[in-house]
């Protein structure tokens, strides 16, 4: 069995992108077949932040029109062998995607034996992102503690639970995962910013997992490496972690606390 | 205020007003998601049939669909204001 996982979010610029990636990489490196598909026609991103910009030659559209078999378009990741990027079109047209070539493409991955197809939604509640969401199995729903993404995420919320496929099938529902990143727990405790129950509270889900605000994830991007193999940097961390619960291991929330600051760097500032 | 004061005082703690306007947003949302697309023009054009009548504020009409084990109930309700004179 595939199992489809669709990252949203609604709002744009919330790490979606980002969470694909990561999300994606950390199924790899736990010996799962992964693919992570690109949904945002026009706008193609994905490829820049798995770092393989430059190795695509077909696309998702491509092989939607026949134009290219599936594994001439899968670009097989340079670190592990059995993860691939399927890039999104960047000259088409948005109808270039329609809901029969979605359903053909992942056929052809369920028949190569993939475990997991990650698909990266596009922002907005258009076609893309409808797409993105319809045959998913599961959904992490990407949002920051801020009002519009918060609001955003709870019209999602309420899409996945009757705009997809299984919900107008009758065929049981689709998980839901909520994922908050961009976490500061300086301006949390400071007041500032909402908080993990904040989001769970108005949103009425838990999270599956906190990404704490880090340069390291802007670090990754430069770089085109997802920030998950950085295992140094807290954000690659807590995307570790949130890889584990969403495979259904119980893992305590990591990186919430202020660190505690010397008295110097209070003094000094830093 | 005393000095000290003032050099505790921090700013304000805006994640509460986040979260109180959200909680109010998200309730409201929820409540009208899944309904008729007419809804929200339904509303208007009541409350302007009522203003017609009575002043009231554009937040006091409610208009709610709520299913209930196979019939769809619209709930109306209109929250009048206190009479000042009551030739209005």
């Amino acid at each position: 069995m595939t199992e489809i996982l669709v990252v949203t979010s609604g709002k744009g610029g919330v790490g979606k992108t980002t969470t694909s990636a990561s999300l994606a990489t950390g199924l790899a490196q736990l010996g799962k077949k992964v693919a992570v598909i690109d949904f945002d026609v026009g706008l193609r991103n994905l490829d820049l932040i798995m770092g393989c910009e430059r190795r695509v030659v077909y696309d998702f559209v491509n092989v939607i029109q026949g134009e290219a078999t599936l594994k001439q378009a899968l670009i097989r990741d340079k670190r592990l062998d059995n993860l691939y990027v399927l890039a999104a079109s960047q000259t088409r047209d948005k109808d270039a995607l329609t809901q029969e070539g979605v359903e053909k493409v992942l056929k052809g991955l369920e028949e190569d034996k993939f475990d997991y197809v990650v698909c990266d939604s596009p922002a907005g509640i258009e076609k893309g992102a409808h797409l993105a969401m319809y045959f998913a199995d599961q959904a992490v729903v990407v949002v920051n503690p801020e009002v519009s993404s918060v609001r955003d995420s709870d019209r999602i919320l309420g899409l996945l639970a009757s705009k997809t496929r299984h919900a107008e099938n009758g065929s049981g529902e689709v998980a839901q995962h909520l994922l908050l990143s961009r976490y500061n727990p300086v301006r949390v405790a400071a007041g500032e910013m909402l908080s993990v129950q904040d989001v769970e509270e108005i949103l009425g889900i838990s999270v599956v997992g906190v990404i704490p605000e880090s340069e390291q994830v802007l670090a990754a991007s430069n770089a085109g490496v997802p920030v998950i193999l950085d295992n140094e940097s807290l954000a690659g961390q807590a995307y570790q972690d949130t890889v584990a619960r969403i495979l259904g291991e119980e893992r305590p929330l990591r990186f919430l606390d202020v660190q505690r600051k010397g008295l110097l760097k209070r003094m000094f500032g830093g | 205020m005393g000095i000290l004061d003032f050099l505790r005082s921090k700013p304000k703690n805006t994640a509460n007003l986040a979260r109180e306007r959200l909680r109010i947003i998200v309730a409201q949302e929820r409540s009208t998601r899944g309904g008729p697309d007419y809804l929200p023009l339904l509303r208007s054009e009541l409350l302007e049939v009522i203003r017609k009548y009575v002043h009231v504020d554009p937040d006091a009409v409610n208009v709610n669909l709520e299913s209930d084990s196979g019939h769809d109930v619209l709930e109306l309700s209109v929250a009048l204001p206190e009479s000042e004179d009551d030739n209005a």
